[in-house]
């Protein structure tokens, strides 16, 4: 068998990843956050509710950035006139049900289940779905090559928008 | 709902809300109208059950059997295309205990069956089945007490539909008034027809509805609002047009309409190519834009093309045609909370491509996930905090460009007719 074509990768070392993305992400360290992503790395945040094959090409999402996008979103939530997040909010997330789905290491699929509160001048939100990652190790580093994160509600009337990275 | 016959004193504490002196340039209007419930059952009673109110587009339910539920007004309904083609709306409540009939966000059926005592209704609403049905006198069967309850008036324009659930009331083109032409101005971007592309957003502002109404089509916060909005836009390499925000004119369209109309720096699907759209995007809406000039005439032609326009049909429909087109329409869930839900529209025929342009514009600004609506929501809601001061600092200012002999977009004048229309209304008698 062909050693490139294999998944090396085992759940311990994806774990490590996904919580160390979470871990960036609750600090606000927000650039070292997009080191996590390839160059070509797309991140999307459909409608709440939507399905795992929503296509942001022909429906409306929330959210669907290419690299360029989503450098320009993290440069702008640096800013102090990213007026919906300064002074930033508070926030912590908790990512489990931890899954590879499949792949090698040049292109391998997981998913995760999230939990993500926020707290902002007085008021708490609750975000909760999952992720599906597409990603590649490289150099014995992994890299994200797609994010989408899914919000399992009906609608985000209780949460008013998504300011904030999931 | 409380009455609001019931207290006389309440319309007299609704006179001088809004505060218009025109010899001196002022104009204000009282925080108290954001904030208090009495307010609020004012609003529901003269202005949500007497207003025509939007309702859906015909492209949601496209194919006969489609239905769709929506809250509207306070309401909650059920929105049907029939077999025969034609679109009714019902209130969604089984006329034997009230339960809701229909729980599906959208879907196609041949029946609606309450499920509690499976009380069974057809498309047109009429009661079909339902078991035990000889128990009832041929009176109770025939009194037509037992089919769904029809929204009092349906009606629709360019494809737009409207609910007013009075009985009798101005006809909607004549309600509409001259916000039909700028209706026209959307509609008439394909020849085949306009459609509301999948997916909803359904947000919410912790904020008075009556706060999105204005910012809606608030010319003057773009530049400091939207700051990080405008960095992005320079960011993108060929990502602007040569042309300059807030060159532009409000009009007032009568009966509390009103639209600002302006060019700006960001590409339009419908037919201003960005640099960053290519050789091939450029060929695209050259072509849309040479049919447009064969159908109407170059200044028109060139208004759907190129200018921007953000309307607002009184009470609380917002009809933006911009970096992408947006169909909005939010409600109060009490003085300081309002339910949005939004919509994109756009040509049924055009490319796969140009339709991944235009969401890939709509979402750099607009939506709950934006560079700017985000932003939005945080302004409005810092305004209802605000108004907790108000028993001190009771007013809003909105005199800006009050004397100017042509207002431009980034005065007031379209939050001042929204606001004279809202005080007359609000000021009636029960």
């Amino acid at each position: 068998m062909n050693a490139t074509a294999t998944l090396t990768v085992t759940r311990a070392e994806l774990e490590d990843f996904l919580f160390l993305e979470a871990a960036l992400l609750d600090a606000w360290r927000l650039d070292e956050w997009l080191g996590l992503f390839d160059r070509d790395a797309r991140y999307l945040v459909p409608a709440a509710g939507a399905p795992d094959d929503a296509d942001p090409t022909t429906t409306l999402f929330y959210i669907a950035d290419d690299h360029h996008r989503l450098t320009e979103r993290i440069k702008r939530l640096n800013k102090p006139t990213a007026h919906a997040e300064f002074p930033h909010s508070r926030c912590r997330r908790l990512v489990s049900n931890v899954r590879l789905l499949g792949g090698t290491d040049q292109a391998f699929r997981a998913t995760s289940n999230y939990l993500t509160y926020r707290s902002k001048m007085g008021e708490t939100q609750t975000y909760f779905g999952h992720h599906l990652y597409e990603m590649c190790k490289v150099d014995d580093q992994l890299l994200i090559t797609k994010k989408t994160t899914f919000i399992d509600a009906d609608d985000i009337r209780d949460q008013n928008k998504v300011s904030i990275i999931l | 709902m409380a009455s609001i016959k019931a207290d006389p004193s309440a319309h007299r504490r609704v006179q001088g809300l809004v505060h218009e002196d025109p010899a001196r340039g002022i104009f204000r209007v009282a925080r108290r109208t954001f904030v208090e419930p009495d307010i609020l059952v004012r609003e529901q009673a003269l202005i949500f059950d007497r207003c025509w109110l939007y309702l859906g587009h015909e492209s949601e339910i496209a194919q006969p059997g489609d239905f769709l539920t929506r809250d509207v007004g306070g309401r909650t309904l059920l929105f049907v295309r029939a077999k025969d083609g034609v679109i009714r709306a019902f209130f969604n409540t089984c006329p034997h205990r009230g339960a809701m009939v229909c729980r599906e966000k959208q879907g196609n059926a041949g029946m609606f069956r309450c499920f509690y005592h499976s009380w069974a209704f057809n498309l047109e609403g009429k009661l079909v089945n339902r078991p035990g049905d000889e128990c009832y006198t041929t009176e109770a069967r025939e009194a037509g007490h037992h089919d769904l309850v029809p929204v009092p008036q349906v009606d629709h324009y360019r494809g737009l539909y409207f609910v007013n659930f009075q009985r009798r009331s101005e006809p909607l083109v004549a309600y509409l008034a001259q916000a039909a032409e700028f209706i026209d101005l959307i509609m008439d971007q394909s020849e085949v027809g306009m459609e509301i592309v999948g997916g909803t957003q359904e947000y919410s502002i912790e904020a008075n509805w009556k706060l999105l109404c204005e910012n809606s089509f608030d010319g003057y916060h773009a530049v400091s609002t939207h700051a990080t909005y405008l960095d992005y836009l320079q960011s993108r390499a060929g990502g602007l047009v040569k042309r300059n925000l807030s060159v532009g004119q409000a009009h007032d369209l009568g009966n509390g309409h009103a639209v600002i109309e302006y060019g700006a720096p960001w590409g339009r699907p419908i037919a201003l190519a960005v640099p960053a759209w290519g050789v091939e995007g450029e060929a695209e809406v050259n072509a849309v834009k040479a049919r447009l000039e064969t159908r109407f005439d170059p200044a028109r032609a060139e208004r759907i093309a190129c200018l921007n326009r953000n309307m607002v049909i009184f009470p609380n429909l917002v009809l933006n045609d911009i970096m992408a087109i947006t169909v909005r329409t939010f409600f109060p869930a009490g003085p300081a909370r309002n339910l949005v839900n939004a919509w994109t529209l756009a040509p049924k025929d055009e490319s796969a491509t140009m339709r991944e342009r235009r969401l890939f514009n709509y979402l750099e600004f607009l939506g709950p996930g934006g560079f700017a609506t985000p932003d939005d929501c945080e302004a409005l809601a810092l305004c209802q905090r605000g108004y907790a001061n108000l028993s001190e600092a009771g007013w809003n200012d909105l005199s800006k460009g009050m004397l100017s002999p042509e207002p431009k977009i980034d005065d007031e004048v379209q939050m001042r007719v929204f606001w004279r229309e809202w005080q007359r209304r609000i000021a009636e008698e029960g």
